[in-house]
């Protein structure tokens, strides 16, 4: 039997609030607040962060298939699945795959995952939805849209939940939409969306669920669900006889709001993380058609060993100062930033290092250091290495605040942090007030797009203060 | 060691130019007149130079000996474009001792030149190609703030403490006619301006300037020829120590000191016989790129005690008429840092000094002078120290 063997989430740090979007503009509010990405945050950068959070206590080497579902992906061409894969360590020989362009590319890629682990093509599969949504400023859109990502892994071992059915259709319909030239996602008449893209589509495939496995469909524990508006999901749990506030797994929309592609998996997660043995849980997604898959949990599901999840992504968080500072963030304004020149070829390179965060311990002093050089730098032995997988955590040795390069009113924090265990690296900070930084902090390191010099995106680590996750 | 530089290298004759935004000067123009002033000062004509090097950090101002040989139409001998940072122009002046202590030359000119304002940027512009993602470093005040940062939390110095050197340099610099900054500044100015890489605000900096300066070299025995002949100056040692590109990683760089200005300070003053710098030295022409460079040089070249620089500054030991007078020039403070240029304009400003003729304030009586440039990531340093003729 294949089922979830592990999940991951990662959300961003900062909370715009729906009030504040809506006092800029003039316009009604709804309530709460929603996850924004930082400038340096995208769909691939949060789907590493929970993906770590996933592979907890999992060797990543064991991991032969990375699926990465999303609508926002940075590139149009050129796969992200292996930058992902490489950065969480998973072998070269592991299969990947982007699920690009639809909302329900994350169930959809739950259902191919487990019918390649049933048939014996992959063992352990990793699943991650994340999207970054950009919405027209002035729009009810820009207080829906949240950001984060969600990461399941499938196999057929130590299982919390198994998967027992599911059922697919398509439809053709123009609902939400972004075309090639489009920046902002689009979307015809709410009302239209709502009764016949989504509710419709969501009942069509709980229906053809049902009958596939005879369930009693008021019996649930969990309907973890896509939506298009918080109103449509009480809409089609009213229509289920389901009872919302007991049935319905919170997608987070008052604290997180609406995640695009990982949105249904934020639900399934949250459900997953306050679930008991032997219940039967829905997870179903739309966009043009759905997929509706019935896991039932196991006796496992309390004994998953902890990680950050739903709880301390919730906790973790910090409200962006002004609306202005979200603007920026997402470079809206189109402000000039000086781009640092790389190249594909030093990229090819040092890929591995980069993605990896590797340095390299030498055997003759044993002192770990960074990058990865031919002669120590305390022995000056040559060639006598043994390539290490860098902490991500440390203490600041000494910082400074750039003023010049930041290109904005806040400086950005550059730090020379000796990490945990060995090994000493130069690294500018995010997600901080720069006055919070001090000499003897410590500080962890998360994979961030650092920027775009040369034409493409360049990957690599920066260091944030620690945030609490409880 | 080997036979060093000791009765063996002098210098015959010096130029240099205004230096400052000189919008309507080329680099042939800045080149041209800091390299005819030396020449005329030494009484020689550009025709019996035999070789020569010219201090030149980026490819805007020129590449390869190709681009002095042509602004001087000196074509024929051997040019030298000669590029190590903040220490290129000190380079170019070591490569040109080397020549004549080898016997192989006994005529030559050591140059440096920079046109930074020709980029039109605000700071230094970026250098080199592409680098690794992994391996990107900030702009040149974000380094030195981290020997600040450092220092701070380490020595206890405060802003305060930088502001010091600010002033200082800036009273001396007022009183120099070629120097680009000619105005005293007010502590609290200097507290109060805008920052550019904390803790290091506007005055904390260096500023962007064009200019050129140039030395000719010669055996004593044909100095003894020229119009220098009684006062022509000593190069009594040159060193250059290059230590790391990338102190960030280095497991236990202390960002408090750099062993590249420790190690060319210690191998010069060996070289010279000085056993006491801060008693046995006249004056000291040291690297203030920033404020916290000029501190860290005191420590590291031996004139106080480690960790004591910010004291012996605000105690007026640096000031002109203290015991020690540092940057009585006005230091990079005032003249800005055209790159290339600024090791030669300090040797030609000790080499004045030393001769009694110097053009802002003249220390009295001045036997011994010590120039130094670090540059890079406190990377390369260079120490040349000049003597009298008659000492």
């Amino acid at each position: 039997m294949v089922g979830i063997e592990s999940y991951g989430v990662y959300f961003p740090l900062y909370r715009l609030t729906r009030a504040d979007i809506g006092k800029v503009w003039g316009m009604p509010s709804g309530p709460g607040e929603k996850a924004v990405a930082n400038g340096d945050e995208d769909s691939v950068t949060m789907a590493v962060e929970a993906g770590f959070d996933c592979l907890v206590g999992i060797d990543p080497g064991t991991v032969d298939g990375l699926i990465f579902a999303t609508t926002t992906a940075p590139y149009k061409e050129k796969s992200s699945a292996p930058t992902i894969a490489m950065a969480l360590g998973l072998p070269k020989d592991a299969m990947t795959m982007d699920f690009t362009n639809t909302l329900r590319g994350g169930t959809t890629a739950i259902r191919v995952a487990s019918d390649m682990i049933n048939n014996g093509t992959l063992k352990r599969v990793m699943v991650v939805a994340s999207d970054i949504r950009i919405a027209e400023q002035e729009s009810f859109d820009e207080q829906m849209f949240g950001d984060g990502a969600v990461a399941v892994l499938l196999s057929k071992e130590n299982l919390i939940a198994e998967l027992k059915a599911a059922y697919s259709f398509s439809d053709e319909m123009v609902g939400i939409w972004r075309t090639n030239e489009d920046e902002y996602v689009r979307h015809f008449e709410d009302k239209i969306e709502n009764t016949y893209g989504f509710q419709a589509n969501i009942l069509e495939a709980i229906q053809g669920l049902v009958k596939k496995t005879g369930i009693e469909i008021k019996e649930i524990s969990k309907l973890c669900c896509s939506y298009f508006d918080p109103r449509g999901l009480m809409a089609i749990a009213g229509k289920l006889g389901l009872n919302p506030l007991s049935q319905l797994a919170d997608p987070l929309f008052t604290s997180i709001g609406n995640t695009g592609t990982s949105a249904p998996l934020v639900a399934f997660a949250n459900a997953l993380e306050n679930s008991q043995p032997k219940q039967e849980i829905i997870l179903a997604a739309h966009g043009d058609g759905a997929d509706a898959i019935l896991f039932v949990t196991t006796d496992k599901i309390k004994s998953l060993p902890p990680r950050v999840g739903i709880k301390g992504n919730l906790a973790r968080k910090a409200n962006l100062f002004s609306y202005e500072q979200y603007v920026k963030n997402r470079k809206m304004a189109k402000k000039e930033y000086p781009s640092p020149k790389t190249s594909p070829v030093i990229h090819w390179r040092d890929k591995e290092m980069e993605l990896q965060l590797l340095g390299e311990k030498c055997k003759n002093c044993g002192t770990v250091q960074y990058p990865l050089v031919r002669v120590c730098y305390v022995c000056h032995t040559k060639d006598n290495f043994e390539t290490v997988r860098l902490a991500r955590r440390g203490k600041i040795f000494t910082f400074t605040k750039d003023y010049i390069r930041s290109g904005g009113a806040q400086p950005v924090p550059w730090c020379v942090i000796d990490l945990d265990g060995g090994g000493r690296i130069f690294l500018t900070m995010t997600d901080c007030d720069p006055e919070q930084v001090k000499i003897g902090m410590d500080v962890e390191l998360v994979f961030r797009n650092l920027h775009q010099g040369a034409g493409f995106h360049n990957y690599f680590w920066r260091c944030r203060p620690v945030y609490k996750t409880a | 060691m080997g036979l060093g530089f000791k009765d063996r290298v002098v210098i015959a004759g010096v130029g240099y130019t205004k230096f400052g935004e000189l919008w309507d000067k080329s680099a042939e123009d800045l080149l041209v007149e800091a390299v005819y002033e030396a020449l005329e000062d030494a009484g020689v004509e550009a025709k019996e130079i035999q070789a020569a090097w010219c201090g030149i950090q980026y490819e805007f101002t020129g590449l390869s000996g190709g681009t002095p040989a042509e602004f001087l139409k000196m074509y024929g001998i051997p040019w030298t474009r000669v590029e190590n940072f903040c220490a290129s122009g000190m380079d170019a002046f070591r490569n040109a001792c080397l020549a004549v202590a080898s016997g192989v030359y006994d005529m030559v000119l050591a140059c440096g030149v920079e046109k930074l304002m020709d980029q039109g940027s605000r700071g230094l512009p970026e250098m080199g190609g592409a680098t690794g993602v992994g391996v990107q470093r900030p702009p040149a005040p974000s380094i030195f703030a981290l020997a600040a940062s450092r220092c701070f939390e380490v020595n206890g110095w405060t802003k305060e403490t930088l502001a010091n050197v600010a002033v200082k340099n800036h009273e001396h610099g007022s009183h120099h006619p070629k120097a680009h900054f000619r105005k005293a500044v007010k502590k609290e100015t200097v507290l109060n301006a805008p920052i550019i890489s904390w803790p290091l605000g506007i005055f904390d900096c260096c500023a962007m300037s064009d200019g050129s300066a140039a030395l000719v070299i010669t055996t004593p025995e044909r100095a003894k020829t020229l119009k220098h002949k009684h006062d022509y100056v000593k190069v009594l040692a040159n060193a250059i120590s290059v230590h790391s590109l990338v102190p960030w990683f280095h497991p236990q760089f202390s960002f408090t000191g750099f062993p590249s200005t420790q190690e060319a300070g210690r191998k010069a003053y060996e070289m010279a016989g000085i056993k006491n710098p801060a008693e046995e030295l006249d004056l000291v022409e040291c690297h203030d790129c920033f404020t916290i460079t000029e501190l860290l040089n005191i420590e590291d070249l031996g004139l106080c005690k480690r960790g004591q620089a910010g004291d012996f500054v605000a105690e007026g030991n640096c000031n002109y008429g203290g015991k020690i007078p540092v940057n009585v020039s006005g230091g990079l403070k005032c003249f800005g840092h055209p790159i290339g240029a600024t090791g030669c304009r300090m040797l030609v400003e000790i080499t004045k000094q030393l001769q009694g003729r110097a053009d802002g304030l003249q220390v009295k009586d001045a036997k011994r002078g010590l120039a130094h440039n670090l540059g890079g990531a406190f990377t390369v340093a260079a120490v040349t120290i000049l003597g009298r003729n008659d000492i």
